[in-house]
């Protein structure tokens, strides 16, 4: 890795996309995780010493999934290779690589499945563009499937709508598959299986914690708002990423919701066991794992006792609980094990299951329900960047769009002064912040400040038009990468923060019973 | 019967009955493939009568395509209207009589084949002057455009160069289908374009060409937006219920 990560120029908007860099990024990839790691959630060690032992169960994993998933068949096939999407991912425009084009990142995979799965492959591989799956395919792999955020943009502009991360996530399915796992994801994917959170934080030091934001706000406010923890018998359990526990500003919109509840007099409570929205599964691609971790919601749901379930600021993990949790754990309507059917008798369903943190306090402002001074945002001028998991893989409220409205909708009722980023870079068009899916890691920052390049040009093109000083967002990972890679384009690194946050200072306690 | 009318009729068989089969196990393929995770790319529709809209604004109109480039939109539909039209008129060598709307749209269809060729032409010098498309492209992607091409040109060389007796094409083909064989009339221009046309057909259930079937197995295109209110579940998946 370089030395020094500097920020490319921003150039003034709508940009042309990048000349090619063929390999500019080809060293760029995150640490390999340890064996233990590996072991710890199930997969090989490492890699096997005999190459052909590893690259015959590459294939044969490739054609497991093949059998699992119809996005990867229908998607290998479909790409006529038109070139609509090679101008659309974050991480090619920042970087000029051109293997960040979505369709040339899925071709590194296409190009072996049309070896080993198709006749023309088979019979004419040069001809198609196939190739033998080798050591050196697999690093390529590794590395590059390692730089994609899986955040669906290509898959809006692709007229078959081939989603990259379905791709990506086999491909590091297949990687896990063969000891070939990445330590960021696997190692946190470890710690919610032994701690119940991402961060690792035991259940006595979140409880100290919360205790301590509670004494906080009390400062803050003078009103005692409770932080409960494991609370038997609460209407609503919380569900939130850990980050939300102490990481800045993530916890202003933690402060924001115990608000908003106290305001609302709805007793919650967040669970030691499922201390966690984030599910990494996801960004492995692996569906055993995206279930273990999600069935410790229902766990949680069904010890408390709780009515109702409600999801922090948490993109993908708002997409796992929207569009997933139904089908992993029966959190929802239609599910038929024992342990659904007993869930869903429990939760209140006259409420939408789960619910986004959003839509909660959207529907309470649209009720009259809560006191806001909007004038106590005004020393902000705020944007609202789109997180791309929520813009693209789910929704909130009962139109689609709604996962677009609703947040604005709050940040209007909070705020004076607002304004939108230029269109194209923002709702379903929306730019990855550049640290999602799983390479929110130090080791590949060179890349996540390349990648934030996009959504850095069009917020600087509000800083200067309207003096914008801060950028709302509704996910812990957007919220974490901006913090880190906002400094590296010359912005503080305070801008970002949570639509809670906005809620947060706004909201007046005690004014109504 | 000539040689070469024997030829023809049984390269006919043999293309018609690869693309046919070919297909069918392509998109039963597809069809028995579970999507175990729902994953429309959204805002999608929440109602099924929304998603077959959504289709008809794909398939039509290549809606997504036209958000993402124009350039390839335009030279991209053009080609595609253009083939549509070009197929249809030639209903006109497989029935008889002809039907009415066919009679109707045969001038249309002329003209198609033209604008069919430039926007072929337009797609394949994409691949030559766009770095990026450049850069993606294989062998086989300029290939398919020659053949397509190819199959335009040879096509609009028998009505403005070398003048064929489509009488006796309607006859060959009308005999292939009742297995009353006709004689092939016998015109250069004519061998290949048909020869052009089989390889096509005997080259789509294998080829990127599965992205017309494709699209509507697209889960992120076709999936109904109501997780909440409807449980999805593979059969596979729901093997990890039993445990």
């Amino acid at each position: 890795m370089a030395a020094e990560i500097k920020a490319p120029a921003l150039r003034a908007l709508p940009s042309v996309p990048p000349a090619l860099a063929p390999d500019s990024m080809v060293e760029s990839k995150p640490y390999v995780a340890a064996e233990k790691i590996n072991e710890a959630i199930g997969f090989p060690g490492k890699l096997d010493d005999d190459w052909q032992v590893v690259h015959d169960k590459a294939i044969a994993h490739m054609g497991t999934l093949l059998k699992r998933y119809r996005s990867l068949k229908v998607y290998l096939d479909a790409c006529v290779h038109c070139g609509a999407c090679t101008d659309k991912c974050h991480y090619f425009l920042g970087t000029g690589d051109p293997k960040n084009m979505p369709v040339a990142r899925q071709d590194l995979m296409r190009s072996v499945y049309r070896r080993y799965f198709t006749l023309p492959g088979k019979l004419v591989p040069k001809l198609v563009g196939a190739r033998d799956l080798t050591r050196d395919v697999l690093d390529e792999w590794y590395t590059y499937y390692h730089q994609c955020s899986e955040c669906r943009r290509c898959s809006v502009y692709c007229p078959y709508g081939i989603d990259t991360a379905e791709i990506t996530m086999a491909g590091r399915e297949i990687l896990d598959a063969v000891g070939y796992g990445q330590k960021y994801s696997n190692e946190i994917i470890g710690k919610v299986h032994r701690v119940g959170n991402n961060l690792g934080l035991p259940g006595p030091a979140l409880l100290n914690t919360l205790e301590g934001l509670e004494e906080d706000t009390k400062e803050e406010t003078g009103v005692d708002v409770r932080f409960p923890l494991d609370q038997k018998g609460a209407e609503v359990l919380l569900v939130t990423p850990s980050a939300d526990f102490f990481a800045e500003p993530h916890v202003e919109s933690l402060i924001g919701y115990a608000k908003v509840f106290h305001a609302a007099g709805v007793s919650w409570t967040m669970s030691s066991h499922a201390s966690e929205a984030g599910n990494f599964g996801l960004f492995i691609g692996n569906y055993e794992q995206l279930r273990t971790i999600a069935l410790r919601i229902r766990e949680a749901a069904l010890e408390l006792g709780v009515k109702r379930i409600v999801v922090g600021e948490c993109g993908h993990a708002w997409r796992i609980a929207y569009s997933f949790w139904n089908t992993l754990a029966g959190i929802g309507q239609g599910a038929k094990d024992p342990f659904a059917v007993q869930l869903q008798s429990q939760l209140d369903l006259s409420y939408r299951q789960p619910m986004h943190i959003c839509e909660f306090t959207w529907d309470l402002i649209q009720r009259g329900a809560l006191t806001l001074d909007k004038d106590a945002n005004d020393h902000r001028i705020v944007t609202f960047h789109d997180s791309c998991n929520v813009a693209r893989a789910s929704r909130m409220g009962d139109a689609p769009g709604g996962q677009f409205e609703i947040p604005r909708a709050i940040i209007r009722a909070t705020a004076n002064h607002y304004h939108e980023m230029m269109p194209g870079t923002t709702h379903e068009a929306t730019f990855c912040c550049g640290g999602g899916g799983g390479v929110l890691t130090d080791e590949v920052l060179d890349l996540r400040v390349k990648g934030a390049l996009p959504r850095m040009e069009a917020l600087q093109q509000v800083v200067s038009d309207h003096g914008v000083n801060f950028m709302a967002t509704i996910c812990a990972i957007c919220k974490a990468q901006f913090s880190k890679v906002l400094p590296y384009y010359g912005f503080k690194m305070g801008m970002v923060g949570g639509v809670h946050q906005l809620v947060s200072t706004a909201i007046r306690l005690g004014a109504k019973s | 019967m000539s040689a070469v009318t024997f030829a023809f009729a049984v390269l006919f068989y043999f293309a018609a009955a690869v693309c046919a089969a070919g297909l069918v196990v392509r998109i039963a393929d597809y069809a028995r493939t579970p999507a175990p995770l729902k994953i429309p790319t959204t805002p999608a529709p929440t109602t099924g009568g929304g998603v077959a809209l959504r289709m008809v604004r794909e398939v039509v109109f290549f809606e997504s395509l036209f958000k993402g480039n124009l350039w390839t939109w335009g030279l991209g539909w053009l080609f595609h209207a253009s083939l549509a039209l070009v197929l249809l008129r030639h209903l006109r060598y497989f029935t008889e009589p002809v039907w009415a709307w066919v009679a109707f749209i045969q001038p249309f269809g002329m003209y198609a084949a033209f604008t069919m060729a430039i926007g072929l032409a337009g797609l394949w010098a994409r691949r030559f002057l766009v770095d990026r498309v450049r850069y993606i492209s294989t062998t086989s992607d300029h290939l398919m455009l020659a053949l397509l091409l190819a199959i335009a040109l040879s096509g609009l060389s028998m009505k403005f160069l070398f003048p064929t007796d489509i009488v006796g094409v309607k006859a060959f083909f009308l005999g292939l289908m009742l297995f009353d064989w006709q004689p092939l009339p016998a015109s250069g221009a004519l061998y290949l374009h048909l020869a052009l046309v089989a390889a096509l057909m005997i080259i789509f259930p294998f080829s990127k060409l599965l992205h017309a079937p494709g699209l509507f197995f697209s889960p992120s295109r076709n999936q109904v937006d109501n997780p909440r209110e409807a449980r999805h579940l593979a059969p596979w998946a729901a093997r990890f219920e039993e445990r």
